[in-house]
């Protein structure tokens, strides 16, 4: 956690109090250390949950939904969102058993539909750029796109059978499920574009303050389009992960998974408002969900009860990421700087 | 006129001439052809009351817009501008009212915002973010700016900090000409005795600054020229010593120049 060291070395640099310090680590770290927290206790009440079996299954559910999170993280850095996620899985699902049962070879396939996610971000992306509401306009393609899946498979699933294909779902590297390892590719390559490229930080910028961001002559259409694009792709290849596992190409694939995909997004850290965005807190937000769902179906709590509480889960997390968190870093950074402004 | 000679400015030139730009937003004509003549290491003060059209003259410059009609040269050659990099390029920078910020990176981020500094890991273009933050503390130093960190947030600093930082932004990369739109409004009079001094640093080392203010004292202290604009032409030029406050305010409210009958 080189970050942690760096926050630590900047507070003290700038002479800020020790509890201030914690209190900046607190906001930063606090999903972090509530993931552990659930894990510690659910290890004490559950035999079952502490095993490399049920955290690799946890891991294989969360998979899809942190590769497609990935890409809304970018979205969101530049203050947009994405809803159309869900049904461009569902769209990819159909997609995938259509051209697979009409004889395409499955690399061929594999391209395709991930092009067809690209190409549903990217229209996203434009529309974006025109002026409208990113909320608007992928509303209306979680509408269309979740109708053209319907309309394309005719309402029915079909069975997805080449073994190619499943594999991406089913198979494993080294004793861990491939979902998993391509969510860890998709992660780290994430991390390496939002924090280390000229692209990562424009986004950022262009959602901190697009202003400011034009006058500095940032290419703001190019990245708008180029993150929902990219999110669309993701959104294709989680789709693939996702009816691949499941052997079966469903127009009802990837259901509300938009909704897990924000949740994990904004639990993580990542600002709702552009600006702020973190790929090691998006995967953090993403298994703390399905570890808070494990732990609860291990309970044999009542699944109803299960949403109730995720849904809770996500209000809290909005609430610390847009009023508490900035309240406590106003209220941590406010002296230190005031103090050095005569210099 | 005579060809310059590559890489080495004419010294007879004026360091940047705008002839007849003109600039329109749908039906409004903002600009009526509008002339700028800056030597290197002048100081003009650019007045005119709200809508005179002087910050669509200086956008124009500073590369966000782009003219209907005219020209610019830098040191006799004719420019064009695609955007605000090649503006920046060219050694124009501008210094925003707000200061242009992003209020969520960095300092160093802010300062290299749009020319960042790359090198390679493990074959793969990576932002330099080492060099960037002992280049952006070498520039305060170098300006006798302080701010508490390169690594904080710009949100984490105070106005005058912002200020600092958007003064550093501007100079700290070999600039021939800074705008200053409004660079002492809200502010107090040691953040304004900061202000004259860098236009006068900047000025003692060649670099021409334009500055549009509403304080005209400020441009009696540090500057050289005003020019006065009314709906969108330019009105008068007078030197600094050649006129006073009277004058120039009543050229800005009548919009004639009372010398030329």
């Amino acid at each position: 956690m080189t970050q942690s060291s760096s926050l630590l070395r900047r507070g003290s640099r700038m002479g800020m109090p020790d509890g201030r310090r914690l209190a900046l680590l607190a906001v930063r770290y606090g999903m972090l250390a509530a993931l552990l927290m659930w894990i510690v206790a659910m290890s004490i009440l559950s035999e079952h949950f502490l095993t490399i079996y049920n955290f690799l299954n946890v891991a294989r559910q969360a998979a899809p939904i942190i590769i497609i999170a990935v890409g809304m993280t970018l979205v969101m850095a530049t203050g947009g969102i994405d809803l159309s996620v869900g049904s461009l899985v569902a769209l990819v699902s159909v997609s995938s058993a259509a051209l697979l049962s009409a004889g395409l070879p499955i690399y061929a396939v594999l391209a395709i539909v991930i092009l067809i996610g690209a190409a549903a971000g990217a229209v996203n992306g434009s529309f974006v750029c025109l002026g409208l509401p990113p909320f608007v306009v992928t509303l209306s393609a979680l509408v269309y796109l979740r109708g053209i899946a319907f309309v394309a498979s005719n309402g029915y699933a079909v069975p997805v059978s080449d073994p190619v294909y499943l594999e991406i779902g089913r198979g494993s590297l080294a004793g861990i499920h491939l979902p998993i390892v391509i969510a860890a590719v998709v992660a780290v390559a994430g991390w390496y574009v939002l924090n280390r490229t000229r692209f990562g930080l424009h986004s950022l910028a262009v959602g901190g303050r697009e202003e400011a961001a034009r006058v500095m002559g940032l290419r703001i259409t190019r990245i708008k389009i180029a993150v929902y694009t990219l999110t669309g792709a993701l959104a294709g290849l989680g789709g693939v992960v996702a009816t691949a596992r499941l052997a079966n190409g469903s127009p009802n694939a990837g259901m509300m998974m938009e909704l897990d995909v924000i949740a994990a997004v904004v639990l993580g850290g990542t600002s709702l408002f552009g600006g702020v965005a973190t790929v090691g807190g998006t995967v953090i937000g993403a298994l703390f969900l399905n570890f808070v769902r494990n732990g609860l179906n291990l309970q044999g709590v009542n699944p109803f009860w299960v949403q109730v509480v995720s849904g809770f889960i996500l209000l809290l997390a909005v609430l610390l990421n847009t009023v508490a968190n900035r309240r406590i870093e106003e209220w941590a950074r406010t002296r230190p700087a005031a103090e050095e402004d005569e210099a | 006129m005579s060809q310059p000679i590559a890489g080495q400015p004419l010294i007879d030139q004026p360091l940047i001439e705008m002839r007849g730009i003109a600039k329109s937003f749908g039906a409004v004509r903002a600009l009526h052809g509008v002339d700028l003549r800056l030597d290197r290491g002048e100081v003009l003060g650019l007045v005119g009351d709200n809508a005179a059209g002087k910050s669509t003259l200086m956008k124009i410059l500073a590369g966000a817009y782009s003219p209907d009609d005219g020209e610019i040269r830098i040191d006799g050659v004719p420019v064009k501008f695609d955007g605000p990099i090649s503006a920046r390029d060219s050694g124009i920078e501008m210094i925003y009212q707000d200061f242009a910020l992003v209020p969520q990176l960095t300092v160093a981020q802010n300062i290299f915002l749009g020319r960042e500094l790359m090198t390679r890991r493990f074959g793969l273009p990576v932002l330099d973010r080492r060099s960037m933050a002992d280049r952006s503390r070498d520039l305060f130093s170098a300006l006798g700016l302080r701010v508490p960190s390169v690594d904080s947030p710009v949100h984490a600093l105070s106005g005058g900090q912002q200020q600092a930082v958007a003064i550093a932004r501007a100079t700290g990369f070999a600039a021939k000409l800074v705008i200053m739109d409004e660079p002492t409004a809200n502010l107090g009079a040691p953040a304004i005795a900061k202000v004259r001094e860098t236009i006068s640093r900047l000025k003692r080392s060649g670099v021409a600054v334009i500055v549009i203010s509403h304080r005209l004292e400020d441009i009696f202290a540090v500057g050289d020229h005003f020019m006065v604009m009314k709906h969108g032409r330019l009105i008068a030029s007078r030197a600094v010593d050649d006129t006073h406050a009277d004058e120039i305010v009543e050229m800005i409210v009548s919009g004639r120049d009372r010398r030329v009958s």
